[in-house]
């Protein structure tokens, strides 16, 4: 019995499984997750797993939230503890006044526990046993005999965990029952033998919307889909192979020519990433829509041939989710650490677009631009999701599409024009936007072919070592990455009622827990104007808005402030001005995090302030 | 010398071919490589073979690695697009290009340098693939644009021109190729254009991966004694095994040859490659025979030239991943965009 009260909340608590990888949990836990955006309370589940297959600790912490903050809180108010091994640190998560939820089959040592929380125990495993014999069947139902029992605990409507069900064995049938029993063994239990609802519930409510349940991977995979890549030419690494497999499954379903049965698109798993993005780049060259799905270590294999499209100018699309880092880093963790070394990706003066998606329907929606602009602007395209988009599912506003847009190709000269005799020169200036035209290999007899290279050349792709070939080559280069600017995805800028010397920067995967840390800091009379870069160069809206502010904070989820080096570099901005507010050690970025950083950065420069006799007003 | 222009008019009685080509139109510009190097004797090959084979030059994608043999594709096929890639890479960015568009000629120059250290890997896995195309690499066992270390298909023993001797086990990669599925592999010499020519023809006319080792002596650096990629080794060493001509209908054989000895192939596109025995024993059809033959043969210190192993049943790339006939560079959003209608769709089932 604790001595401390319990916690009570309403549709805002955190709920976090402890299992053993493997083991069968990832499917029961998504079912928790759902039936509860089903019941229209938004709910933001995050997967925690190691590096490995089978064997090992796995979490999977799902915040429920009715005011719809989607980003990770920190702390846990209630652990289902289902793995032995993590047993120890698992209870020293739970809040106090929080709540164990536990296999109690076999005793455990009351040393065990804490006398602060509130101890729920049902001897699933013999609940199992008592109802299957064979292992597999024990240790696969467990699962949902917990979802079961959850459900009479919390409150949550068994008949939409039966739909849910019923849906997940539309195509196998036979498996709906067993199911459904499972499901009910772990409710009846509670029902009959423990006390029910607990503090922590969930009610119905209408916060859902028609917000799409959907994981950042499979929504940029649809993203390259829509936006006409036939080519993709990747190789396994975590956390960016469920972006390929899920390209690969969407193209099964919609890229099959209905009257000859074949394939409207190549999905080749290259040696390596080198050869990937070689297929890439051969396949841009070529006049297909290519792209390829990486994290930070293929990337840096990468850097030669981004190199080589940087300067021969071929459209290329990298989706780089990224992941923990440096070198092999934590593959199953994240962070936004690989800024610059893409923007700046090869040896020599090279700079790049990123585009920086904050969420699965972002990374549709930059999926497709990324297509468009790297055939606009004949070069390497980033979208920079990473681990903690890309590998949950997160609720969104549902994907758009307009079937007017068609496909920008760019300036692709055609036979028509060079047998009309219009000039061509692949690297020559046309129209002042630093662009020039380019041509498919096939195209004209006679007229149009070139020669392709990463050495200097002049505007008809000859070979030249002069300087004022190179020279008017390099600033053209320059010209057109000034043109990106406002073909890019442009920044969300927001403020607040009244003006503020404070601001905030930031992108990606930070948007949720901004957004909540702002509405936090609001509510401690903090006000802070928000600008969300969406991508690089940045136009100049944002060097206009550090500018306005006299603080401006840039968060970002890496050790050396890496989008904070990137504006100073860009604008000349003075260091001074840029305050960082790093996250890294893996775990997605908390509200808490921020509004504590930016509060206590804020509390000194007011402390600072008044020693100096600088007034400042916070 | 790039400064000398090529002159741009030619005899009037120089032959057209069925496309209404002289050879001139499938010139480059002139060659900046050294005064008799072997590398210029592959190119006119090329050059040659295209022309017979009235194949149109714009219609033929040449990409090659860095190197003096990767210099090559500019002194060729003026009026095809090339790409000289990076260092050991042609193969993906080629494979790349042939899946965007099956239906050009794909030709991919490459030499030991680039192919046999840090290319070893992308020829595995393109082979493997059986990418459409023709991979030449032109070997010299030296690499001559970074003036003359060995490269990888050096032999075992032969000497540098400084006197420096290879310690290393070559990478013979005719063996390479057999062993990973090439369905056309051949070696020949620069200097034998009659072999070369029409091993050239019936590459391009080949389905599938077509390898074909040329040696092709680097004057500069390891033409010397002591080198086994010289004119004079290769001259004396060479063991053909078989002569062959492509040709365009099966024609009757009058001449009284033995049992085997003459054979006429049947391609994928129709053409028939004619192949005349030199050696008894070697069956250019069967994989092991030719595996065994060249392993045999060149521990003996044999150059093995000619045909060595054909399969014109075997598919290529395209047959494996079951892709469209038309060009994917020629597909609009109509074919490839599943439409907003798809989409809300996709929606109701995600929530």
């Amino acid at each position: 019995m604790s001595k401390i009260k319990a916690l009570e909340a309403i549709n805002d608590f955190v709920v976090k499984f402890a299992n053993v990888n493997g083991s069968g949990s990832a499917s029961a836990n998504e079912l928790f997750a759902k039936s509860i955006i089903r019941m229209g309370v938004p709910v933001s589940p995050r997967n925690i797993f190691p590096s490995n297959i089978q064997g090992l600790p796995t979490w999977y912490e799902v915040r429920i939230t009715e005011h719809g903050y989607l980003g990770r809180r920190g702390g846990v108010d209630l652990m289902v503890a289902m793995n032995p091994q993590t047993w120890d640190a698992d209870i020293s998560e739970i809040e106090s006044g929080g709540y164990l939820f536990y296999d109690n089959s076999k005793p455990i040592p009351a040393s065990r526990f804490r006398d602060d929380i509130h101890v729920i125990g049902v001897p699933l495993t013999q609940i199992c046993n008592a109802a299957y014999t064979e292992p597999r069947q024990r240790q696969l139902f467990k699962n949902i005999v917990y979802v079961g029992a959850l459900s009479a605990l919390l409150d949550i409507e068994i008949e939409v965990i039966e739909k849910l069900i019923a849906e997940q064995y539309k195509s196998k049938p036979k498996l709906f029952e067993p199911n459904k029993q499972a499901l009910h063994m772990g409710r009846d239990y509670v029902l009959n033998n423990l006390q029910y609802p607990i503090g922590l519930r969930v009610k119905r409510a209408d916060a859902v919307g028609d917000r799409i349940f959907l994981e950042g991977n499979s929504a940029a995979a649809l993203g390259c889909v829509y936006g006409g890549a036939t080519v993709c030419a990747w190789y396994p690494i975590t956390p960016s192979s469920s972006c390929a497999e899920a390209f690969q499954s969407y193209c099964m379903k919609y890229r099959v020519d209905a009257e000859t049965g074949k394939n409207l698109y190549a999905i080749v798993q290259a040696e390596d990433e080198i050869a990937s993005i070689g297929m890439v780049v051969g396949a841009g060259w070529n006049g297909a829509r290519a792209f390829t799905t990486t994290s930070g270590p293929g990337v840096s294999l990468m850097t030669e041939f981004i190199g080589l499209a940087y300067m021969a100018e071929i459209p290329v699309t990298i989706i780089n989710v990224q992941r923990g880092g440096p070198s092999t880093g934590m593959p199953t963790r994240t962070q936004q650490a690989d800024i610059l070394s893409c923007a700046y990706a090869s040896h020599g003066d090279t700079k790049h677009v990123l585009l920086f998606p904050e969420d699965p329907k972002e990374c549709f929606e930059h999926a497709a631009a990324a297509l468009d602009l790297a055939d606009r602007l004949q070069t390497p395209i980033f979208v920079m999701s990473d681990l903690d988009i890309g590998m949950n599912q997160r609720l969104c506003e549902p994907l758009q599409w307009d079937d007017s847009r068609g496909f920008d190709r760019g300036k692709v000269m055609t036979a028509e024009q060079l047998e009309g005799g219009m000039e061509f020169g692949r690297y020559k200036e046309v129209d002042g936007d630093g662009i020039p035209y380019r041509t498919y290999p096939g195209t004209h007899p006679s007229k149009g072919s070139f020669f392709t290279r990463g050495t200097t050349k002049n505007a008809f792709a000859g070979y030249s070592e002069r300087g004022p070939d190179y020279l008017y080559n390099m600033q053209r280069l320059m010209k057109k990455f000034d043109t990106a600017k406002s073909l890019v995805p442009q920044p969300i800028i927001k403020k607040t009622k009244e003006a503020t010397p404070f601001a905030v920067i930031y992108f990606g995967s930070t948007s949720p827990a901004m957004a909540e840390a702002i509405e936090v800091l609001a509510g401690a009379n903090t006000h802070l104007d928000t600008l969300r870069l969406r991508a690089f160069p940045f136009p100049n809206s944002v060097a206009n808005f550090i500018a306005e502010h006299q603080f401006v904070f840039v968060v970002e989820q890496n050790r050396d402030a890496q989008v904070r080096s990137l504006l100073i570099n860009e604008f000349g901005i003075d260091p001074a001005k840029l305050f960082a507010i790093l996250h890294y050690d893996g775990t997605p970025i908390t509200a808490r995090f921020i509004s504590n950083a930016i509060s206590s950065q804020i509390e000194k420069l007011y402390i600072a302030s008044m020693q100096s006799q600088k007034v400042v007003t916070p | 010398m790039t400064y000398i222009a090529k002159p741009k008019l030619h005899h009037p009685s120089l032959t057209k071919n069925k496309v209404c080509h002289t050879r001139r139109d499938y010139e480059g510009r002139i060659s900046t490589l050294c005064a008799g190097c072997g590398h210029d004797s592959i190119s006119a090959a090329i050059i040659q073979a295209c022309w017979e084979m009235d194949v149109e030059p714009h219609r033929v994608a040449k990409l090659s690695g860095i190197g003096c043999s990767s210099k090559t594709p500019d002194y060729f096929l003026g009026n095809s697009h090339g790409f000289n890639t990076v260092h050991g890479r042609m193969p993906s960015v080629l494979t790349g290009a042939n899946l965007a568009n099956r239906e050009l000629l794909y030709l991919g120059v490459s030499g030991d340098g680039d192919s046999a250290s840090i290319g070893i890997g992308q020829f595995v896995h393109v082979m493997r693939r059986g990418v459409n195309m023709l991979y030449i690499v032109e070997n010299n066992g030296v690499y001559g644009l970074t003036k003359g270390q060995f490269s990888a298909t050096a032999d075992q023993g032969s000497t540098s021109k400084k006197g420096v001797v290879n310690a290393d086990s070559p990478i013979d990669m005719v063996s390479l190729a057999l062993q990973l599925g090439a369905t056309f592999v051949a070696r020949s010499f620069s200097g034998d254009k009659q072999q070369l020519v029409p091993l050239i023809k019936a590459a391009i006319a080949h389905r599938g991966a077509a390898f074909l080792d040329v040696i092709s002596p680097c004057v500069a650096f390891n033409n010397h004694p002591g080198s086994t990629k010289s004119y004079d080794y290769v001259r004396e060493h060479n063991e053909a095994v078989n002569r062959i001509d492509v040709i365009e209908t099966r024609q009757e054989i009058t001449v009284d040859y033995s049992a085997g000895e003459m054979i006429e192939v049947e391609q994928h596109d129709g053409t028939f490659i004619r192949l005349r025995k030199l050696k008894a024993d070697y069956d250019a059809t069967n994989r092991i025979v030719a595996m065994n033959y060249v392993q045999e043969h060149q521990a003996k210190g044999e150059v093995v030239t000619g045909l060595l192993y054909v399969d014109s049943e075997a598919g290529d790339m395209h047959d494996h991943i079951n892709s469209i006939d038309t060009a994917f560079n020629k597909l609009g959003s109509e074919k490839l965009c599943p439409g907003v209608d798809v989409l809300e769709k996709l929606n109701a089932a995600l929530r």
